[in-house]
């Protein structure tokens, strides 16, 4: 997107949430980064982040975008299936309350 | 729960990452110990690691010189730890400002810095750095001298970068640790100049 | 081992090429001519890791200076401004 128009930079920041840390986390362990298992590439990552729709950058956020991408790729690669992720979102919002 | 004592529903990005997390520990493809130490790992790299790296380059020009050579070896030299990092460091002069940007995504010296501010990450920052980099500039409030030429350096491949702005004048006799205090993240981003306040 | 073409100071053009994928070649950039800053080392081809393949053989990668008023029509600013991108091997000629 270099050299598209665009509107100012608000020099803003935020103090990551807890999630949003665990997201970051899980990429640096499933790219080999740290330690645990190998099991994508960066490029995967920002592969899957550019197929995400054109609005995906006013609907979503960074780390939004991220665990998309990362569960994307995990299913790519066929290390979790559609439909154990399904159940288990399911199971995790009726845990939740 | 997103604050202390206030029930909040998860969203759906939220229900994802739970839902990835259990099930790779459950696969066995990591620990539930293993995300905690990242994240806590991640939290320890912070600018303060950067600024230590330009304060010794002020004070040692045998340090600068190599910092400018090899800039992943002479961070290790001060015994930062920088796993999987390339860094290129390039140094301001009176005639050019060096500015970082990746415009493909926000490819940033994490290893050294710690995670990058929204700003760099957004779309407008990404988009008009590289092609107007004095208007964005001077949305930071940073004006530069006439004669000063502007490098912008797209992060674009394996290579992360790091600015080494030049130390102000006002610091004569300052110890390491005060010059490293008045040495910010944007600095070392090229988007601010330090001032010796 | 892809052998390394360029040197510091060698005039380059980055192609113009469109191609479907995952690409590490800014648009903005291709087409342009810049001069060579430095090789940076050799690494795995990111068009093919982005598809879960192994980037192999490791392709060089540099780092490519451009004035800014080559890149940018109308650029308003100092005529010695510059961008430096790396950009790999196959996409210059």
């Amino acid at each position: 997107m270099g050299g598209q128009p665009a509107g100012k930079v608000e020099p803003t920041e935020h103090d990551y949430e807890e999630w949003e840390r665990r997201v970051d986390a899980l990429m640096m362990l499933l790219s080999g980064v740290r330690g645990a298992r190998k099991l994508m590439t960066v490029d995967e990552l920002r592969k899957n982040i550019e197929a995400l729709p054109p609005d995906a950058y006013e609907r979503m956020s960074y780390y939004e975008r991220w665990v998309t991408s990362i569960t994307q790729t995990m299913i790519q690669r066929g290390v979790i299936t559609t439909e154990e992720l399904g159940r288990r979102m399911e199971q995790v919002r009726k845990r939740h309350g | 729960m997103s604050e202390a004592g206030r029930y909040q529903p998860y969203s759906y990005f939220q229900l994802m990452e739970v839902s990835l997390r259990e099930l790779l520990v459950e696969k066995g493809i990591l620990t539930e110990a293993q995300v905690a130490e990242t994240v806590e790992d991640m939290r320890q790299r912070s600018p303060e690691r950067g600024a230590r790296v330009v304060a010794r380059a002020w004070v040692s020009d045998s340090y600068r010189k190599k910092l400018l050579e090899d800039g992943t070896k002479a961070c290790e030299e001060l015994g930062l730890d920088v796993p999987a990092l390339r860094l290129i460091v390039v140094e301001n002069t009176p005639q050019a400002h060096n500015m970082i940007v990746c415009t493909l995504c926000s490819c940033y010296p994490r290893m050294l810095l710690g995670i990058p501010p929204d700003w760099y990450k957004s779309r407008n920052y990404r988009s008009r750095a590289v092609r107007e980099p004095r208007a964005v500039l001077s949305e930071f409030g940073l004006f530069l001298e006439e004669g000063t030429a502007i490098r912008v350096h797209d992060s674009t491949a394996d290579m992360r970068y790091l600015v080494l702005p030049m130390r102000p004048a006002g610091t004569e006799g300052w110890s390491e640790e005060r010059l490293a205090s008045i040495v910010t993240r944007d600095c070392m981003i090229g988007v601010a100049v330090p001032k010796a306040n | 081992m892809v052998e390394a073409r360029f040197r510091r100071g060698d005039r380059v053009h980055v192609r113009a090429a469109y191609p479907l994928g995952h690409i590490r070649t800014p648009y903005y950039i291709r087409g342009h001519s810049g001069v060579i800053e430095r090789l940076c080392g050799s690494f795995g081809n990111p068009e093919e890791l982005a598809q879960q393949r192994s980037g192999e053989p490791k392709q060089p990668l540099y780092r490519v200076r451009f004035l800014q008023k080559d890149v940018w029509p109308a650029y308003r600013g100092n005529p010695g401004d510059l961008l430096e991108v790396e950009i790999f091997q196959h996409w210059l000629e």
